[in-house]
């Protein structure tokens, strides 16, 4: 059976609005950097990940009948948005960033590497060339982690901080899509409770070998605490966000900019 | 982008007693045939000092300049826009960089050079303390101000000190992409609608004066020495650069249909050379002392982040944990 265009909008909208948004909080980080080397690190990865929810957003326009991706991306009404709560929140302490950068990219890893299989070929296709890309992401994600969560006494217990905040949050990136058993049944995605496992079983190592513990969880934040997103339900920052990003769109849709 | 990093010199004092006369007539005899200086050479004490405060002054503007830019990132028109403007800012930022990891090779350390930036003792470039309020504003400093670092900084990349050289000679080409970005934004507000032509206007009315100042005082009220042009640290004058900016870019904005906020701007046919009003410079005096719109804004900003960022450059300097440095 192949999955229904509704089915497979759900995915690419949670996919690529994933990337957008956490892309969007990457870029604030431009000329507030830690150090120099880690501004421009931030800004390329923003720069990555805004190009590959373009490369979404061609798809839903070219394949599935979407308007084009400007429009789609920046002028939609916050509930028609799929992302998960995680990529919403304000980029905070560097450690935060930091932590959601290795938390994310890890996920968006193995998330495209699954996709790169799937049935649905513009899809696969793009999966593959995109993987390429997120594979520096990791680099840079597992090195710094090492460097700070074994860089002294302050340093590893605001790694760990991070961590206790962001992995309830993290979760969220796997709240099951919208039609995710037809997308499963067509091969189109592996699921997002295996896709789940399969981070849990990566992040671990890298973690243990910076010395930090997933926190203990209560049963709201292993369960849904931050689930809404898949379905249009958003934290409080999406909406300052999406108005922000289409301020200038917005003051004159018409206008060739 | 920048320019203008001699205008804020004291009056050079004279350290040639300082100095060997025997290595200086050799040095000097050098600069003459042409030659570049590397770092471990022998060069006077004045030139190396004049040198740090250049290079830093120019990669503190680096910094600095990324910020009134850098908040247009978030709200950049569509994906076209957005992408290349967070590639440019960044651009800026690495800029910053290789300046930085020049200046380094004279002997001062990137941080006693920040501490420096942000305690107020060294200067940046003056247009930076001034507000980009629209889209449009990122437009014209896209186009114009780059298109003046690129006068400045083409200029001085033909001058003695190598590794400044090198750095300048990579961060042109890099300005030139900038500059045909500027320009493509600026050509679709004044080829736009109405409005993107007012705010377009209205935009390149206000950072007029700022970029006729960003070349420095004129000439006669100029207070750095013949030494740095013998010794190729300065290669041409304000005026010259100013005279080449207005050459280059006063006959593009005109063809756009856009007009200037100065009724005297005009080539004279005889001289050949531009006229126009004298910019205010009180004003860019008493910003440049700190009493301009942004500059109490800019270096907040980049003192917290200096101190927010502190702990993870503390923790890179474990030894355990420690990466070799690159050099320049």
């Amino acid at each position: 059976m192949t999955a229904s265009n509704e089915a497979l909008k759900s995915l690419l909208y949670a996919t690529a609005d994933d990337l957008l948004i956490l892309g969007h909080r990457n870029s604030e980080w431009t000329g507030l950097g830690p150090l120099l080397e880690e501004d421009i690190a931030f800004s390329s990865m923003a720069q990555d990940q805004m190009g590959q929810s373009l490369a979404l957003y061609e798809i839903l326009q070219r394949d599935l009948g979407e308007r084009d991706p400007d429009t789609i991306a920046f002028l939609r009404p916050e509930s028609e948005y799929r992302c998960c709560h995680f990529v919403e929140y304000p980029i905070g302490s560097y450690a935060f960033s930091l932590m959601r950068h290795f938390l994310f990219d890890q996920a968006s890893y193995l998330r495209f590497a699954a996709l790169a299989e799937s049935s649905f070929k513009p899809l696969a296709f793009v999966s593959r060339k995109l993987l390429g890309e997120i594979k520096y992401h990791i680099m840079h994600g597992n090195t710094w982690m090492a460097q700070l969560s074994r860089g002294g006494e302050e340093s590893h217990a605001r790694m760990q901080s991070a961590l206790n905040e962001a992995f309830p949050m993290a979760l969220g990136i796997f709240e099951k899509l919208e039609h995710e058993e037809e997308l499963v049944d067509a091969g189109v995605y592996a699921g997002s409770a295996q896709l789940r496992d399969l981070w849990l079983q990566h992040i671990e190592p890298a973690l243990a070998h910076g010395g930090l513990a997933l926190p203990e969880l209560n049963a709201q934040e292993a369960g849904t605490a931050f689930f809404g997103g898949r379905k249009g339900f958003h934290s409080e920052h999406l909406g300052s966000l999406i108005e922000e990003m289409g301020a200038v769109l917005r003051s004159d849709p018409s206008a060739d900019w | 982008m920048y320019g203008g990093g001699y205008i804020f010199d004291k009056p050079l004092q004279d350290h040639k007693d300082d100095d060997d006369p025997v290595k200086l007539a050799e040095f000097e005899a050098r600069i003459d045939r042409g030659e570049k200086v590397e770092p471990h050479d022998w060069m006077p004490f004045e030139y190396r000092r004049q040198l740090i405060r250049l290079i830093e002054q120019h990669a503190h503007s680096e910094i600095i300049g990324a910020l009134p830019e850098g908040t247009w990132i978030t709200r950049a028109p569509g994906f076209r826009r957005k992408l290349a403007l967070a590639a440019k800012v960044q651009d800026e930022v690495g800029h910053a960089q290789l300046l930085y990891n020049a200046a380094e090779t004279l002997g001062k350390s990137r941080e006693e050079m920040i501490n420096d930036l942000i305690s107020g003792k060294s200067k940046y470039s003056n247009v930076f303390n001034y507000p980009a309020k629209t889209w449009a504003d990122t437009a014209v400093i896209a186009w114009l101000i780059d298109a003046g670092a690129i006068v400045n900084q083409v200029t001085n990349s033909k001058g003695s000190y190598a590794p400044y050289c090198r750095a300048l000679e990579r961060i042109c080409q890099e300005e030139s992409f900038h500059l045909k970005y500027g320009y493509d934004a600026v050509v679709h507000l004044a080829t736009g609608t109405p409005a993107q032509r007012e705010v377009l206007q209205d935009a390149l009315n206000r950072w007029w004066p700022p970029i006729m100042h960003f070349f420095g005082p004129p000439d006669n009220a100029s207070v750095h020495g013949e030494k740095l042009m013998r010794w190729k640290v300065k290669m041409a004058s304000n005026d010259d650069m100013r005279q080449q900016f207005l050459n280059m870019y006063v006959p593009k904005i005109w063809e756009l249909e856009l007009t200037l906020p100065d009724p005297n701007l005009r080539k004279n046919p005889e001289t050949r050379r531009w006229e126009y009003t004298e910019p205010d410079w009180d004003e860019f005096k008493r910003v440049i002392n700190g009493d301009g719109p942004c500059n109490k804004e800019r270096l907040a900003v980049r003192r917290t982040a200096e101190e927010r960022g502190k702990w993870v450059r503390e923790a890179l300097l474990r030894p355990e944990t420690q990466y070799s440095v690159p050099l320049s």
